[in-house]
């Protein structure tokens, strides 16, 4: 029988990777968008173990709410992303320095 | 090793490699190919832990709508590829070392306590209650009910960030010529009713 525990350590593995990728990435925005993703998904990963190992179905409902809201962030996200390319040209991380930061 | 664990380390095993392959992949396209691979892992790990229809809505959510919508943009873009080396390995460190810790206090955390569910009595939806039912209609039978709210909410957030992206990717092109039917009508009074002889014709200005 698995335990809850190996699901949520792959949960945290799922999530370290997507954090250090919002980190290391350099390249484009659009990484970052995925690595996002991948967040999301190890956050939906926990809530359905630990619905089954609670036994409790609320869980798979949060889940569901965060797939919604997670598929609302990436259309925005990429919407942005196309007019920004649009106007700048690019989508290099380097590059974007329109407010100075 | 029964056959569930196994299936359960394939999965998750997938799922890590390819999300390390999301974050340093060269190629854009690579990364969201990789990123529909751990989504479908996931999937699988979904169905492992009975929740049946989530892991069908994220392969047709996510493969089938968020990846593909990832793969138009990142084609679409036309994203240079070939990057300087030295760029990417400037921020190693930082992102390493957050990672680290990251890892080390959730890994510190998961190995060392041992979750006492039994003792938790907070439960307002347990499965026996749907023990009958199929995962569908349990969900349905509590989404549609105690989560209505939350449900039209979560369609409220879904047509402003369709709206949102429609709005922010419209363009108004200048110099195309296209018809303007209220401007059209509205020149009506400009135009003169000519009664014109027969065999004179008019003089056109």
């Amino acid at each position: 029988m698995i335990e809850l525990n190996q699901f949520l350590i792959v949960s945290a593995l799922l999530f370290t990777i997507g954090v250090i990728g919002i980190f290391l990435n350099r390249k484009n925005v659009i990484i970052i968008l995925m690595s996002i993703e991948i967040i999301l998904l190890s956050v939906n990963i926990n809530l359905v173990a630990f619905s089954y190992f609670l036994a409790d179905l609320t869980g798979q409902i949060f889940s569901l709410f965060v797939l919604t809201v997670a598929a609302a962030e990436a259309a925005i996200g990429l919407a942005i992303l196309v007019i920004y390319n649009r106007n700048a040209g690019n989508i290099e991380i380097e590059k974007i320095s329109a407010l100075k930061g | 090793m029964t056959v569930t664990q196994l299936t359960f380390y394939i999965f998750s095993s997938v799922i890590l490699l390819s999300a390390l392959m999301v974050i340093s992949a060269r190629n854009p396209v690579h990364s969201v190919l990789f990123l529909i691979l751990a989504f479908l892992n996931a999937a699988g790990i979904f169905v492992i832990l009975h929740a049946e229809f989530l892991a069908m809505i994220l392969i047709i959510v996510y493969v089938g709508a968020v990846a593909v919508l990832f793969l138009f943009v990142v084609m679409m873009l036309d994203i240079k590829t070939t990057i300087e080396k030295s760029n990417i390995l400037q921020y190693m460190p930082i992102g390493l070392f957050i990672g680290f810790v990251f890892i080390a206090e959730l890994v510190i955390v998961l190995i060392n306590t041992k979750l006492e569910l039994s003792n938790m009595q907070i439960l307002s939806n347990p499965l026996n209650k749907f023990a009958e039912l199929s995962n569908t209609k349990a969900i349905g039978s509590v989404l549609y009910t105690d989560y209505i709210l939350h449900f039209q909410l979560a369609g409220v957030i879904l047509l402003i960030a369709m709206i949102g992206s429609i709005v922010l990717t419209l363009r108004e092109r200048s110099g195309v010529k296209r018809q303007s039917v209220s401007e059209q009508l509205s020149r009506s009074s400009k135009i003169d009713l000519v009664d014109v002889k027969s065999k004179e014709g008019i003089d056109i200005k």
